[in-house]
């Protein structure tokens, strides 16, 4: 039987550096193969030039058996190739229909038939069991709702094989499952699938075939029912995973603690109600909830760049409430923000400017308010080796690092100022399973040595791993306070979803 | 003397098409991203070209596209600047004025030998057309017919603009590139062609514009005699939101202040001191505005999430 689609001994070079070294794939009809590997490993390369937006330097493409070649997006989607890209292309002005049919209108004598198009919209959506409402504003829907725009709009062009890029980064637990439903059923209806990825679980649940890269070549090509998690990640990172340090039982006095804080907010129940928290030293809090129940103005209650209605805020014996972010940091607070690009970084400055927010204050490096930008550039460079943040220069623009590298130089900058308080906002979001390492590692030394940590995560997982103490939140409260071994991710779905636990359970002690 | 009469109406509607023509080119090119602060330019390149067209043809036909050829040769080297060496669309938009305006006053000298205005009785002005049935209508058929035809274009271009942009396939593919660059190149659209041929569409439309200036009215070219229409027409894209049917409405709330202020002087009011009420009104209407205008996604379009 010939392969749908065979990419053979891909080739790509930007200058020295090899991006894709003879890479190699197959795909049949009615498969899902997923592509797993570390930033950088040359997934995106690779899924550039099937898509037409990179020329191979060498290698060649085979579709259905006879080698064609892409030179634009024009041509492969005329070949029956779609992309569903990380960062969504879409118009958020425009209705859902425009954006599924747009560059392949119905047309009547040049008019564009608007009509017609809803109706193969809903047509196409019920075929594929693709729920979306044609005539709503793409920018009014959601996160999941947008995903699924883009992949009606790939079908609408006629697309065999979709490729989807990083699919699940931006989407809650319960869109990730349907998504891989529709992945499934996608593949069942003789649709081929691939699927660029880091998130093994979702690999193994959805994967008929996995090629792992490393380095820009393939270092695994495995059959799904053949591999474990274990083994893939063994794969991508090329080594052993290592188990975190051991944690020693050291919990302290409390170091954070909130007190009834509540926030109004502008809808008819309050963001924050009644919520109250203590994080002791030596000890890490993780905060579990689907997103959207408060936890964002939690962290910028505590922070400060929120101001709370009700309530006090105290770190250690100084009341924080009402005073300013600075002061907060000031008295020992370090924030790992949830949104690195909004909250946690500055695109156009530089690397080092972006390692020195925070820093430029501090006595070491100012002088008579001139900053000392040569006593810090140690500072970055140490950093820069204990990471492994992969920098061109110090003086390449922040944006320019990929969203792992800039999160590790973030993670390095807050845990830099030492401080006895850290809130780690979704510390690993969009980050490869090596820098994940290193960051859980780094958070986890903090804690033993005995400062009080507020980890903040959409990822059960993580939480899991790291959090002495789970509370979950729900609209703007703490439903439960599990501790670490009593926590199973079955409890805290039940919990995040509203529900009570059950009345056997061992513990109930806030009431919902 | 009354403040208000036929006339006056009929002078606002004539003061209204270069506005609203150059506001329709301004438009184009705001839909398809790109801001373009060289209107003025362009006007000026047109209303040049079309009494040069003039005077050597004798023809007014030849005049207008004369005029109409020159402002695209200039909004063709604005397209170039920005789409091809993506150079800052403002800076570009600013230093086309400066050149057109320089060029002209060149031209003057060098093709008609005259200094600050060129006037020669021989040439021939637009017609006057009289609408049939419109002109019998009493009241509003006084003022509204009996104009050159390119006062008709104007409002007849904002129409078909609508349509075009709202109705068919390529003006929605044109409206979809302004709303997302990034996507519409994702999608295989032939964004730099679309690019360019709102940039040359632009230049037609300046280029009316100012063949109604420079042979509407008194069929003559003075230096600068654009006087800040092509700003004017900016802020009526802006104020009517790069919507062809609410640059209708601008457009005329601009031709009445610019008839109102010729009007004033009638009534003993200083020269000086009413030519600024189109201005004022200028101002006062970007008060209104704020961050309106046409929306576009080129800027902050990704967070990590």
């Amino acid at each position: 039987m010939t392969y749908r689609l065979e990419m053979k001994e891909m080739t790509k070079k930007y200058g020295d550096f090899l991006a894709n070294d003879g890479i190699s794939i197959q795909l049949k009809k009615g498969e899902v193969l997923a592509i797993v590997g570390e930033n950088g490993a040359g997934k995106t390369t690779l899924m550039r030039m099937l898509y037409g937006l990179e020329q191979p330097t060498s290698g060649e493409i085979k579709l259905n058996g006879d080698q064609t070649q892409f030179y634009g997006p024009r041509d492969s989607i005329k070949q029956g190739i779609g992309m569903v890209h990380q960062h969504f292309m879409l118009f958020s002005d425009f209705t859902v229909t425009e954006n599924i049919v747009i560059g392949h209108e119905p047309i009547n004598n040049g008019f564009f038939n608007r009509k017609l198009a809803s109706e193969q919209v809903q047509k196409l959506s019920d075929q594929y069991k693709i729920p979306v409402n044609p005539s709503k504003k793409a920018g009014d829907c959601s996160v999941g709702e947008q995903q699924r725009i883009e992949i009606l709009k790939v079908l609408y062009q006629g697309a065999e094989i979709i490729i989807l890029d990083e699919p699940t980064a931006v989407l809650t637990p319960f869109e990730v499952d349907e998504l891989l439903k529709t992945i499934r059923y996608l593949a069942d209806q003789g649709k081929s699938i691939i699927l660029i990825t880091h998130k093994l679980p979702e690999v193994m649940k959805v994967a008929d075939h996995v090629t792992v890269l490393r380095n820009g070549r393939v270092t695994g090509n495995v059959k799904k029912v053949d591999t474990s998690i274990d083994e893939l990640a063994k794969m991508m990172v090329g080594r052993e995973l290592q188990q975190l340090s051991e944690r020693n039982q050291l919990k302290g006095e409390p170091l954070l603690e909130v007190e009834a804080i509540s926030i109004k907010g502008k809808g008819s129940k309050p963001v924050l109600d009644q919520l109250s928290l203590t994080v002791h030293r030596g000890e890490i809090v993780g905060i579990a909830g689907v997103s959207g129940n408060g936890q964002s103005e939690l962290i910028q209650a505590i922070t400060g760049l929120t101001s709370v209605d009700q309530g006090d805020i105290r770190l250690g014996s100084t009341n924080l409430t009402g005073k300013s972010v600075a002061f907060r940091r000031n008295e020992g607070l370090a924030h790992i923000p949830e949104d690195r690009f909004l909250w946690g970084a500055a695109k156009e400055a530089t690397i080092e400017e972006t390692g020195m927010m925070g820093y430029y204050n501090k006595k070491a490096f100012n002088k008579y308010s001139f900053i000392l930008k040569k006593s810090f550039r140690g500072v970055v460079k140490g950093w820069i080796d204990r990471f492994e943040i992969k920098a061109k220069s110090l003086d390449d623009k922040s944006g320019n690092l990929s969203g792992g590298n800039l999160q590790k130089l973030i993670v390095a900058r807050e845990l830099g100022f030492e401080t006895d308080f850290l809130i780690a906002a979704e510390p690993t979001r969009g980050v490869d399973i090596g820098a994940m390492e290193y960051i859980h590692e780094a958070i986890l030394e903090k804690r033993n040595r005995g400062d009080g940590i507020l980890l903040v995560s959409s990822e059960l997982s993580e939480i899991l791993l790291l959090s002495d103490r789970i509370a979950v939140m729900f609209e703007g409260k703490i439903v439960d306070i599990l501790n670490r071994r009593d926590a199973t991710e079955e409890r805290l779905s039940v919990l995040m979803a509203g529900g009570k636990e059950d009345e056997s359970s061992t513990k109930n002690t806030t009431t919902a | 003397m009354e403040l208000f009469d036929y006339s006056f109406f009929a002078s606002a509607i004539r003061m209204v098409s270069p506005i609203l023509l150059a506001a329709l080119g301004g438009a184009l090119c705001a839909r398809v991203g790109i801001f373009n602060v060289g209107l003025e330019g362009l006007i000026l390149a047109g209303a040049f070209s079309a009494i040069v067209g003039n005077y050597y043809s004798g023809n007014v036909i030849v005049a207008v596209l004369t005029g109409a050829f020159g402002a695209v040769l200039v909004s063709l080297l604005f397209g170039l600047a920005t789409i091809k060496f993506k150079a800052n669309p403002i800076v570009a938009g600013i230093a086309i004025n400066f050149l057109v305006l320089g060029l002209t006053t060149f031209g003057l000298r060098a093709i008609f030998q005259v200094k600050g205005a060129f006037y020669d009785k021989d040439m021939n002005g637009l017609p006057k057309w009289d609408l049939p049935f419109i002109e019998n209508i009493p009241m509003i058929g006084r003022f509204l017919s009996g104009h050159s035809p390119l006062v008709y274009t104007a409002f007849i271009a904002a129409i078909l603009l609508y349509i075009f942009l709202f109705k068919t396939v390529l003006g929605f593919r044109i409206l979809a590139v302004g709303k997302n660059e990034a996507a519409a190149r994702s999608l295989g659209l032939k964004v730099t062609t679309l690019q360019y041929g709102a940039i040359i569409a632009s230049g037609v439309l300046c280029g009316l514009a100012g063949a109604q200036l420079s042979l509407g009215q008194v069929t003559m070219f003075t230096e600068g005699m654009t006087a800040g229409r092509g700003f004017i027409a900016l802020v009526a894209m802006m104020l009517g939101q790069s919507h062809p049917i609410g640059m209708i409405g601008s457009s005329l709330l601009f031709g009445l202040m610019d008839a109102m202020s010729i009007r004033l002087q009638g009534f003993s009011m200083p020269t000086q001191f009413t030519a600024m009420l189109p201005y004022v009104i200028t101002i006062i209407a970007m008060f209104f505005l704020k961050d309106r205008g046409v929306d576009s996604q080129a800027s902050g379009q990704q967070s990590s999430r």
